[in-house]
């Protein structure tokens, strides 16, 4: 077999290359089916009852009233969900509240009823006794000595020795090296400053919804919206006590997820609900609930502190990070402290990092989960300590720019990596040249994340016309199908539009992890190039038997089998499509398979560069202009490269500018809607201008590294950086809503007039 | 509450439906109708996904209540194609990737055509205007502005060649 598996020729004929998307005409016309387009014979429709209070012990639930009205053929509540203390513990109390609703919204019962209308009116009628206790939604407030404590089982892991006394801290964490003091002490100038983001949501547009089935046999079906089918499946099994085999999980198209469909709220309860009602049961979630009960971000508190020498060298960094995460362990707090300083070449650095629990909705992944919020603080100091020492913020970062071979502030040394390329091409980009006016600012941030491999399986089906069905196991959340058939074009030599791509089901494919940590175009992608190379290994053997020629006599080149060379003897040619006409009599099917862990996932880095304008008379900010430039090792789609970076943008600005989880003083989320919750309108951006930098990662075939969450990582440093600018005061605080730029202004005037 | 009988257009069709009084058209189209092109993404007219035409006027089908449609004519998404034939609008965002996840996409193509009905030649803050009252999630609005500015060229460019 000569096929090298790792080399792949740097010209590409269709890698690269930007086609319709396979999907395309469906989701134009309408045709494409979401999360809540499915129907089912019988279906019931259910609806969760869910908590007002933020805090409360559930002394009893009477659903007597609900089950006797006509037309309500199941209630569940936690009794139907059996108690575990394993890994499962906490989503299965997520799901549905047991002794206490630890957040405003928390669900606590469920009904499925033959109308939605029925469904409604037996939630109102469903009795539940609560005991309304002192509750905690800020994270330095819920890290008190006398916070209201969620958990009394809870004692702070990573301290040595373990608290005796229950807590809201469920972790510490501490890394570092070098030494500070000294890193401190050489330094001319040392900023030390304190910032907090607010908790945002993905705001993904289409909410949860899923329909689910269970038979008497004990046998499911689940059709559901979500980035991981398989871990849906894996979890609603465990909590249901059902046989993995027996429940078949099918990924509906996904109207969004950004991290926050990587978990399950509602799926459990709806299969559940089947199962005791006997019929298909569709569960949707309304707006409402998806902000009050899903998984938004963790809101934080950051010190960050870092010293530099007058010729730009940083000597020293030190943070302290505190992340609530809701009402469970698991803020993103460890990825936040090991991203926080991970652009930057430091001998001496020292994090601390607190998982804090509060009585909001357990968070979930959002976009390089807990990354954008410590570059926020780090971006901001760095961009202070250019000002202080007269330096270029550019120039500084260049200085300073981790590159290959810099070991990590987090530990790994760093492989080829393009962060200073990134820093170069926002410094040539004209936008680094347009003149600035009156209360306009500029800013510049970078950004990193780690990207991830995982498991991953993927089956390729030559079929009898030429043509291949590719079969992968992770949800297409942004055009990843049309990089997979792009790839599996490449390897065969075929033309793009022979190669269809499915997201196959639970029990049509191997295990795959969840579609996250950047891994699809990478890891899927990796997986579609190994089966594909594997077909065209059994496609030369097709060839090298029709010829009476050994199978290493073979080589694939354009599409086709080809004699190796001419002491392989003179035949013509055998593409593709002939041999796979020929498949029935030289042995049967033709298909490649890859399973396996996908490794060497290379990170990505990121530049982006800011202009606003601040209104003085409202606090309004205006972005003027926006560049990403981020390194996608090789762009596959650069279409879709493209549309990652600038959504990623997009969502930043909203999260420094905009969007924010108000809770009232009685722990009740304020804004539930997009009406008071509000993401960026396309009134309120500019284009977004990109540039792709191509680093390869050494760890994919192609050169491929994940490109889908740096780009949320920069910019909420950049735009505070751009409004301290354009302001004179340095901004701390997200957001950076009207009123809070409004009210700096004003106490500046204030002070200023007092002089 | 006694259901209503409603007689309607849709999509240049006559269409009978039965529904409650509190339906929303929305519902009326998805769970009745099986026209599933419309999405909810918020219920309360905030976030465009539901778009539909209701006598030539741009509406967010889930403030509109079903019994509303008798005697009118509504269009959807469903529409929008002439058979197999897409209209420019809906081959100029495939063309520039103005797409990711796609579920907003419907009730921005409504909303686009509502426009461009109007006014030909927008300009691009124009465009970003009146398609303010839908949300994208996933693409930062750029290529969507993108793909309609194009479309409304080559509808322009047609215009005259006719």
């Amino acid at each position: 077999m000569p096929l090298d598996q790792s080399a792949k020729p740097n010209a590409f004929s269709k890698v690269g290359t930007r086609p319709l998307r396979p999907d395309g005409i469906d989701k134009v016309t309408g045709r494409a089916r979401f999360g809540a387009d499915m129907n089912a014979p019988g279906m019931l429709i259910g609806r969760v009852l869910r908590s007002p209070h933020a805090h409360a012990r559930i002394r009893s639930i009477d659903a007597s009233e609900a089950e006797a009205l006509p037309g309500v053929k199941a209630v569940v509540t936690a009794a139907d969900f059996p108690d575990r203390q394993d890994e499962f513990r906490d989503v299965l109390v997520n799901v549905m509240a047991r002794d206490k609703a630890l957040y405003d919204g928390h669900a606590v019962a469920a009904v499925a009823a033959t109308s939605a209308g029925i469904a409604r009116k037996a939630l109102s009628l469903i009795k539940v006794d609560y005991e309304v206790l002192p509750h905690v939604i800020d994270v330095e407030a819920a890290m008190l000595p006398d916070a209201p404590i969620l958990h009394d089982t809870m004692f702070t892991k990573g301290v040595e020795p373990t608290p005796t006394k229950p807590s809201n801290v469920a972790a510490r964490l501490e890394f570092g090296r070098g030494d500070v003091a000294a890193g401190f002490a050489e330094a001319d100038v040392v900023i030390e400053k304190t910032f907090r983001t607010e908790a945002t949501h993905q705001g993904y547009i289409e909410p949860h919804a899923c329909l689910a089935s269970v038979g008497s046999d004990g046998q499911g079906e689940l059709w559901v919206c979500t980035q991981g089918h398989f871990m849906v499946r894996d979890t609603c099994a465990a909590l249901l006590g059902m046989d993995i085999s027996k429940l078949r999980v099918t990924a509906s198209e996904i109207g969004g997820g950004f991290g926050g469909k990587t978990t399950v709220f509602i799926e459990p309860v709806a299969l559940a609900l089947s199962r005791k009602a006997g019929r298909p049961v569709k569960l949707v979630m309304s707006r409402g609930e998806v902000f009050r009960a899903s998984g938004p971000t963790a809101s934080t508190s950051i010190r960050v502190k870092m010293g530099i020498r007058k010729d730009g060298r940083i000597t020293a960094g030190e943070a302290e990070l505190k992340y609530q995460g809701g009402a469970f362990p698991g803020s993103p707090v460890e990825m936040g402290a090991m991203s926080a300083f991970a652009c930057y070449e430091l001998e001496n650095v020292h994090v601390v990092g607190y998982d804090v629990v509060t009585n909001r909705p357990k968070q979930a992944a959002y976009r390089a989960p807990g990354a954008p919020m410590s570059a926020f603080a780090v971006e901001g100091v760095v961009n202070d300590l250019a000002e202080r020492i007269g330096m270029d913020p550019i120039d500084l970062r260049l200085k300073n720019a981790a590159k290959e071979g810099t070991r990590s502030a987090y530990g790994p040394t760093f492989g080829p990596i393009g962060l200073i390329e990134t820093l170069k091409a926002v410094k040539s980009h004209p936008h680094y040249k347009k003149k600035l006016g009156p209360n306009q600012g500029r800013g510049v941030a970078c950004g990193f994340w780690f990207n991830f491999g995982g498991q991953t399986c993927v089956s390729l089906n030559i079929n009898i016309d030429g043509t291949v069905a590719l079969a992968v196991g992770t949800p297409d959340i942004g055009g990843s199908r049309a990089s997979m058939c792009l790839m599996a074009a490449e390897e065969l030599g075929i033309p793009y539009d022979r190669v269809r791509a499915i997201i196959a089901d639970t029990s049509s494919l191997g295990f795959n992890d969840v579609t996250d940590g950047s891994r699809v175009t990478f890891a899927s992608g990796m997986a579609t190039i190994k089966a594909a190379r594997d077909a065209v290994q059994k496609l030369c053997a097709r060839a090298a038997a029709i010829w009476g020629i050994p199978e290493d006599a073979v080589v694939w080149e354009e599409g086709a089998a080809r004699p190796a060379g001419p002491n392989a003897g003179a035949f013509p040619p055998l593409t593709l499509r002939e041999i796979a006409a020929m498949a029935p009599k030289t042995g049967g099917p033709i298909a490649g398979h890859c399973e396996f862990n996908a490794e060497n996932a290379g990170p990505s880095f990121a530049s982006h560069l800011v202009d606003v304008e601040v209104d003085p008379e409202t606090g309004r900010t205006t972005v003027l202009r926006y560049l990403v430039a981020q390194d996608a090792g090789k762009a596959v789609h650069p279409a879709y490269v493209e549309g990652q970076f600038q959504g990623g943008a997009a969502q930043g600005v909203g999260w420094a500018l905009n969007e924010e989880y108000i809770y009232g003083a009685d722990g009740r989320l304020q804004n539930p809607g997009f009406l008071d919750y509000r993401i960026p309108v396309a009134s309120d951006l500019p284009m977004i201008d990109t540039v792709i930098v191509e680093v390869p990662n050494p760890g994919h075939p192609y050169g491929v590294r994940g490109v889908g969450e740096t780009s949320i990582v920069p910019p909420l440093a950049a735009v505070a950086n751009a409004v301290s600018h354009a302001t004179g005061i340095r901004f701390t605080e997200l957001p950076m809503s009207p009123p809070r730029v409004l009210h700096a202004m004003d106490a500046r005037r204030m002070a200023q007039a007092a002089e | 509450m006694a259901a209503r009988h409603v007689r309607t257009t849709i999509n240049g069709d006559a269409v009978e439906f039965v529904c409650e009084a509190d339906e929303a058209l929305l519902d009326v189209l998805r769970d009745r109708l099986a026209l599933t092109g419309a999405k909810e993404g918020c219920g309360t007219g905030d976030c465009g996904a539901c778009s539909v035409m209701l006598d030539d006027r741009l509406v967010c089908s889930c403030l509109v209540l079903g019994v509303e449609a008798e005697g009118r004519k509504i269009e959807t998404i469903e529409g929008m194609a002439r058979g197999g034939e897409l209209h420019p609008l809906q081959r100029k965002f495939l063309e520039h990737a103005a797409l990711q996840c796609g579920i907003c996409t419907p009730g921005f193509l409504v909303a686009a055509r509502a426009l461009l009905e109007r006014n030909p030649d927008p300009t691009e803050t124009e465009v970003r205007f009146w398609l303010a009252g839908n949300l994208c999630r996933c693409t930062g609005y750029d290529k969507i502005v993108r793909a309609v500015m194009d479309a409304a060229a080559e509808l322009r460019e047609g215009r005259h060649a006719a």
